[in-house]
């Protein structure tokens, strides 16, 4: 598990506890990913942002372990890997929030916060302490549930998205993948993510990729952000660098050119 | 936007946010949830009661002795209830299987043939029948899970298949209970209460498999949101496997247990109608066929219920074709309830 920053190609002093080199990925007829090279410095929060379809998703199934890249190589902690499935990047410490949150409706809370996590008291789950583990946690981090036994179902998008949030975090991972954990939230839960996240990058060692729709909000929480493309990154900046009005500009500049080109071939 | 905001602002407040008006809506709110996901096994327990007490009531004499009794919770009600315990597991996530009747009639003549031609000890035989549907249950789940076919057509083919291969194998002739296995039968199956016994004690163990274990969890998970099981790092390909396999080795342990208790090992036993009671039994008592949420116990209560209603209905005289009218209808209501009350239950989520 050590860093070894000898790698070329680093400029962060903490090192890069990930890299992703010429990552492609097609379905079928579909290409989402054609050369996607990315890094994530230790401590670091990166937005990765782009337009619907561009790709974010499947590169974060990518570095989970989810789905496997047709070409090209994932790099943690200095050393190649190949994650073959999502237990395998969890043991590396990666973990995930997806855009769809993989709760399970009909499980409890506390279930679904220890999904893949149980503790167990052989040969049964030990459900007191995951159900306490899970109230204590949940309040401090002041996500107000009726209760955690409840099914998952019976609460609303947003509480749902804390859980699953909530549920990530808690796994002690060291480098955590948020797929829109904003999406359905309102303002006040997702200052409460916001927080959590601020709070990941004060104590160093967490390392965070975001993606999100809102620029305001990427922009005040990360460090660097990176703007994904027609399957390619085609920014890279350190968020103090660029703005708002910078990123808007770009995705204006892509729908003019979508327009055009339609308007090329009617 | 603002109106989601405010509604979501409410529900994840800050810590602490004593008890305002808003929760004292959710508790009631919960109360109500939790009396309909408890309603399932208490509607099918009252209704259990019931028919107990009816006929219990009306054909005193007939009804309430210890041979009636032997009836129809070990003849009649063990064999629909071992059989459900794997199909509730199958349904909950998202599966069914229709060949469990002929893994049942099948599975005694792998005994009988290892025994009497081949000289393989009782016990062993009876090990390797019992194993037999488990291996059935793994091609079931490998055509399922890995060649990709739905099982509901996946077990059709292995049903027929063993249908086939059991009058075939006996040349569509009965076969007498081997020697040497008749004292490890009675344990099984011949002895009054036997089959009743087994059927608790396995009721027993997959209501806390299911309840209070990691299978259960992964089980229900896989049927609730396949993709969100897989996503969340579960292999619900081998969740499936191993419910094929646990409803295939339940199916062959009723059929030995049912040729032991009628002393014969019949190539016609069993066929579809056990594995209709059982999903008949499953459904009646809560387990959702699209998976995601089921009881071992309700479906326990629910075969008792049919039996109750077969032997009752036996005794009163009734003609046997008219019970299936009482049974067609007992599905249909069970049914309308199930997505009524999922109904009810979606419009309270949304307030």
């Amino acid at each position: 598990m050590t860093a070894q920053s000898q790698e070329p190609g680093m400029t962060e002093p903490g090192g890069d506890v990930l890299r992703a080199e010429h990552i492609a990925k097609r379905f079928g007829a579909v290409t989402a990913l054609v050369d996607v090279n990315l890094r994530l410095a230790r401590g670091e929060v990166l937005g990765l942002l782009g337009d619907n379809g561009a790709g974010k998703s499947t590169l974060i199934k990518i570095i989970c372990g989810f789905q496997q890249p047709d070409s090209g190589r994932l790099v943690v902690n200095g050393q190649e890997v190949v994650l073959k499935s999502v237990d395998q990047a969890r043991a590396l410490g990666i973990d995930v929030v997806y855009q769809d949150l993989a709760l399970i409706n009909q499980l409890t809370v506390y279930h679904n916060m220890f999904l893949k996590r149980e503790r167990i008291r052989w040969p049964l789950l030990n459900n007191r302490s995951m159900r306490d583990a899970a109230r204590r946690y949940l309040d401090e981090m002041g996500i107000n549930i009726p209760s955690v036994e409840v099914p998952v179902a019976s609460l609303s998008g947003g509480q749902r998205q804390a859980i699953a949030v909530a549920r990530s975090v808690y796994s002690n991972a060291k480098i955590l993948l948020l797929d829109e954990p904003l999406a359905a939230m309102g303002a006040k839960e997702a200052a409460i993510i916001l927080d959590l996240v601020r709070d990941l990058k004060q104590r160093g060692d967490v390392s965070v990729i975001m993606i999100a729709h809102n620029y305001g909000q990427v922009l005040e929480i990360c460090d660097r952000v990176n703007l994904l493309q027609h399957g390619q990154i085609t920014l890279d900046k350190p968020a103090k660098d660029t703005s708002v009005q910078e990123l808007n500009d770009i995705v204006v500049a892509e729908y003019r050119r979508a327009m055009e080109q339609r308007q090329r071939s009617a | 936007m603002s109106e989601t905001t405010q509604q979501t602002g409410r529900l994840i407040g800050e810590p602490g946010g004593g008890p305002g008006p808003q929760s004292s809506t959710i508790g009631i709110l919960r109360g109500w949830l939790g009396i309909f996901a408890r309603q399932r096994e208490a509607t099918i327990l009252v209704v259990t009661v019931v028919l107990l007490l009816y006929f219990g009531i009306h054909d005193t004499t007939s009804f309430v002795s210890q041979a009636n009794a032997i009836n129809l919770f070990s003849e009649l009600a063990a064999p629909i209830i071992i059989i459900a315990i794997g199909e509730v597991m199958l349904l909950i996530c998202g599966e069914i299987d229709l060949s469990a009747g002929f893994i049942y009639c099948f599975a005694p003549f792998i005994m009988f043939y290892l025994n009497v031609y081949y000289g393989v000890p009782a016990l062993l035989a009876i090990i390797l029948a019992l194993l037999s549907g488990l291996v059935v249950g793994f091609v079931n789940g490998f055509i399922t899970v890995t060649l990709g076919v739905p099982s509901f057509i996946t077990t059709l083919g292995t049903g027929f298949i063993l249908a086939g291969l059991a009058l075939t194998l006996s040349h569509a002739e009965p076969k007498d209970i081997p020697p040497a296995t008749v004292t490890i039968g009675n344990y099984l199956g011949t002895d009054g209460w036997a089959q009743f016994i087994w059927a608790v004690i396995l009721v027993a163990i997959f209501h806390v498999v299911l309840t209070r274990t990691r299978w259960g969890l992964y089980t229900v998970s896989t049927g609730g949101n396949q993709l969100g099981a897989r996503e969340a790092g579960i292999n619900v390909g081998r969740i499936k496997y191993g419910n094929f396999m646990i409803t295939g080795v339940l199916s062959a342990l009723v059929g030995l247990q049912v040729a032991f208790y009628t002393n014969t090992i019949d190539p016609l036993a069993g066929q579809y109608l056990p594995m209709f009671y059982s999903v008949t039994a499953a459904v009646i008592g809560g387990t959702a066929m699209l998976g995601g949420s089921g009881t071992i116990l309700g479906a326990f209560l629910g075969a008792i219920a049919l039996a109750t209603l077969i032997d009752g209905f036996d005794i009163e005289g009734i003609n046997a074709n008219s019970v299936q009218i009482v049974f067609g209808a007992a599905i249909l209501i069970a049914m309308v309830a199930n997505v009524q009350l999922a109904r009810v239950r979606e419009r309270g989520r949304i307030r």
